[in-house]
């Protein structure tokens, strides 16, 4: 359509953070989801997810925050708000929500985080195979509370441990708050392991939960 | 510029009714039943008709010429001429040869064996003609469309198409391709259970975690929402796209012709002792035993039902969607009884035992102040009008099933997993495993199991021209978009040479464009005219676009200019102004490129002064230090 792919390239100016809109064809910032003059959206571009959200790198975020903010994204960029819009702004729009998506599945989660935090910053450096369990203590914890799950009988019972773990989950996540914290992604990448152990635990307390009642 | 005159023919008008604001409907397109409602001001309507029904009947009845009848009067031929009737279409939508000989027996068909040269598309034989689920989907939705036309007094063209929360990629295109025959736009496919959601949000202001448990004619849906401000976030779906009402008429004729003569029964006694046992089901939802006459051949015999039986007879078929939202429940992180309501869907939510054991297990009364049967036809057409009119409505939805691609040894790698909120892409890099290889099959798969044999094939592709490397060092992206409809599209591209192959997954039991291309054609009747209307639409929002971008920045930089240059400018608006209220597709083009070519001396204003400005205060050799770093 007359040639609308081409232009809607983003022809960048290098450094300056200033763009040509693909449909006034009018300067506008990089990071501007929508041209400030003829109000046009425009294409994602490359950022971190934190960055998409406005945020600083960080371990620490208001869930209840990010949701609020993913809703009011998702609110101007969802193609259903673009459904008899030209086919330039329905692609763009499908592109746009399809980040916020991205960004906000990976934050909202503490394990997604950790996760996209140690990619972010240290992912080159530490070494292969980070997330293989090589700790003797977690080894043990692990079969203790799986063993001690088996044999709960009874509704109150597994009420109990659940308490316990999501307890011990609590823990984790303030732990990988320090350390992310302290910079220590090494320590995080320890407790992150950890933490993914103790989110599969709770699934599978919830399936022995469902099958009690 | 000098306005040149229109001239009409006489008894032509100028300006055709898509001028006018056009309402777009909702269809919720069911297994037994189909409803439309059409929805202004946030105020749904169900359209009825003079007898004040709103749900058509799902049927077909065809006579020997081709034409059709749909509704109650195809009800009407189901016990004289059975053969000429076709129910249940829904349950065949995007399927292939092998899954129909799986529900063979349940489904009084005739499955026509596949020839050379078609899709994988099943083909029924009805009354001598072979028709494709889609060709029979279409003369329902032709069908609709034009009783809400006569009703509404004006055309319809666009509409939101509901269709089973767990209906796989395959079942969702064959959709679309029905509507794209029937002549109808798809504004967008809503899950069924998500309209139900919307109704109840809108319309009854629920707020929380609420649970929407949907058993239709043919399909079983259950979805969680958090409902919130107007923001339905869908947290988990699951179902089972062959399971409904359909099994529970199923399970009665199975119980009444026990006693019969040995000999097998032909589609058309089935479809008469099944149209029966749904009589029955439908009595015994009221009444506590029931008896009735089945006429076959000769033979006429009264049956008896009571109401522990049938419980007993569909016991198993319940305890199995309870069982699924057993499962939902943990994907989305709750308890049942967590859950702070639950919202029945579907005609078959009416059966006793069905709300019985649905109560049991979420701990609650199931809330049923919106006729189970019209709910979804509502929220479909408020899903409409927020499409068209606009809406603060927020609707997150999510991908049913898993998506992935066949690796060695036939085991499947998840790229996309079940319950991801849509729009979404994702990518995977995967390898060659044999020296030299130049080529690699994508073969696309959808479900939750781990070997392929055990999912849905959705479609194949393969990517040729990769460079012969050794095993192993070749890098292959495959890509995975899901648009806001929940359909698929797949590209696979060898990083480091570029190749690339793209695909929109034409399910492998879709049907291929050549026969769309046919049936397109046999429909001409409209789709000429259709297709000229969607391009003369489509050229009239593009020009809209541009006429908005262009004032806006006049708007703002019109002090680069010159007066003459805004007059030139100004005048090529006012051309294109007028072209889009005409009718001529050619003359927007024209007038649109003209208007890009006029303003482009005036946008390379605006970027040298947006980059003049951008450089105020900035580092020079900071900004050529970043430049060279590219």
């Amino acid at each position: 359509m007359n040639g609308l792919d081409k232009t809607a390239q983003e022809q960048k100016v290098p450094g300056l953070g200033v763009m040509s809109c693909w449909s006034c064809k009018g300067p506008v910032s990089e990071n501007n989801t929508f041209c400030d003059t003829c109000g046009a959206v425009q294409p994602p571009g490359q950022y971190d997810h934190f960055t998409r959200f406005g945020l600083k790198p960080s371990f620490d975020i208001n869930v209840d925050w990010l949701d609020q903010k993913y809703f009011d994204f998702q609110r101007n960029l969802h193609p259903d708000q673009f459904a008899t819009c030209s086919v330039q702004e329905k692609t763009l729009s499908q592109q746009q929500a399809t980040s916020i998506n991205d960004a906000y599945e990976t934050l909202k989660k503490p394990l997604s985080r950790a996760d996209y935090m140690v990619d972010l910053l240290g992912g080159t450096f530490l070494p292969e195979g980070r997330n293989v369990i090589n700790d003797q203590e977690l080894l043990l914890e692990s079969m203790e509370l799986r063993e001690a799950l088996e044999e709960c009988g009874t509704l109150e019972q597994v009420k109990v441990l659940s308490t316990r773990v999501q307890h011990e989950i609590q823990s984790c996540i303030e732990n990988l708050s320090k350390l992310f914290g302290d910079n220590d992604i090494e320590g995080a990448c320890r407790v992150k392991t950890r933490l993914k152990y103790l989110e599969k635990l709770t699934e599978e307390i919830r399936m022995h939960q469902t099958k009690l009642v | 510029m000098a306005n040149l005159l229109q001239i009409h023919e006489p008894g032509e008008t100028p300006v055709p009714h898509s001028r006018e604001r056009v309402l777009a409907i909702g269809i919720d397109l069911g297994t037994t039943n189909s409803v439309v409602a059409c929805s202004s001001n946030n105020n749904p309507e169900i359209l009825r008709d003079s007898d004040g029904m709103g749900l058509v009947p799902s049927l077909v009845a065809y006579a020997e010429d081709g034409s059709c009848v749909v509704g109650g009067l195809a009800r009407n031929l189901l016990i004289e001429r059975p053969e000429s009737v076709v129910c249940s279409v829904k349950r065949l939508m995007g399927r292939g040869l092998e899954d129909v000989k799986s529900i063979a027996g349940t489904l009084p068909f005739e499955v026509e064996p596949q020839t050379e040269g078609d899709s994988g598309m099943v083909r029924l034989n009805v009354n001598g003609h072979k028709l494709t689920p889609v060709r029979i989907s279409a003369d329902i939705l032709s069908d609709l469309k034009t009783r809400t036309e006569e009703q509404l007094g004006h055309v319809v063209n666009q509409a939101v198409i509901t269709v089973p929360a767990y209906f796989d990629d395959g079942a969702r295109t064959a959709t679309k391709d029905a509507a794209k025959l029937a002549g109808i736009e798809v504004l967008r496919l809503v899950n069924e259970p998500t309209a139900a959601a919307l109704a109840y949000g809108l319309d009854k202001g629920a707020e929380g975690n609420f649970a929407v448990y949907d058993l239709g004619g043919g399909t079983f849906d259950v979805s969680i929402l958090r409902m919130e401000k107007g923001v339905f976030q869908v947290l988990a779906t699951g179902g089972d796209s062959s399971l409904g009402g359909d099994d529970f008429d199923h399970e009665i004729a199975k119980y009444f012709l026990k006693n019969h003569s040995k000999r097998d029964l032909n589609p058309n006694e089935l479809k008469t002792a099944l149209s029966m046992a749904r009589l029955v089901k439908e009595q015994l939802s009221v009444e506590n035993d029931c008896q009735w006459p089945i006429k076959l051949g000769k033979s006429e015999a009264d049956h008896k039902l009571d109401r522990a039986t049938f419980d007993s007879l569909i016991s198993s078929l319940v305890e199995r969607t309870i069982d699924i939202c057993r499962t939902v429940c943990e994907d989305a992180n709750f308890l049942p009884r967590e859950i702070k309501g639950v919202v029945l869907v579907g005609g078959s939510t009416r059966i006793p035992l069905v709300r019985h054991k649905v109560a049991e297990l979420f701990g609650k009364e199931p809330l049923t102040d919106i006729n189970p049967d019209e709910v979804v036809a509502i929220g479909a057409a408020l899903q409409a009008e927020a499409l068209t009119v606009g809406s603060e409505t927020l609707l997150l939805d999510v991908t049913p099933l898993s998506l992935g691609i066949e690796t060695m040894g036939g085991m499947v790698e998840k790229i996309i997993p079940r319950n991801t909120t849509i729009p979404v892409s994702k990518a995977q890099e995967f390898t060659t495993y044999v020296d030299g290889q130049t080529a690699m099959m994508v073969h696309v798969i959808q479900g939750e199991r781990e070997m392929v044999a055990d999912n849905r094939s959705l479609a194949r592709f393969e990517l040729q021209g990769i460079p012969p490397m050794t095993a192993s060092a070749a890098r292959i992206r495959v890509t995975f978009v899901v648009d806001a409809d929940g359909l698929l599209t797949v590209s696979a591209k060898e990083e480091s040479t570029g190749t690339e192959a793209k695909v929109t997954v034409k399910p492998s039991y879709g049907i291929n464009e050549a026969e769309m291309a046919e049936m397109l054609y046999e429909s001409m009747k409209f789709a000429r005219v259709d297709m000229e209307e969607r391009l003369l639409v489509e050229a009239r929002v593009e020009a809209g676009r541009a006429l908005n971008a262009v004032s806006a920045a006049l708007n703002k930089d019109k002090h680069l200019l010159s007066n003459v240059q805004i007059i030139e400018i100004q005048n090529f608006i006012h051309k294109l102004e007028d072209a889009v209220k005409g009718t001529d597709r050619d003359t927007i083009i024209t007038a649109s490129e003209q208007l890009e070519n006029a303003t482009k001396e005036f946008a390379e204003k605006r970027m040298d002064q947006g980059i003049r400005s951008a450089l105020q205060g900035v580092d020079v050799d900071a900004l050529d230090e970043q430049a060279s770093k590219g």
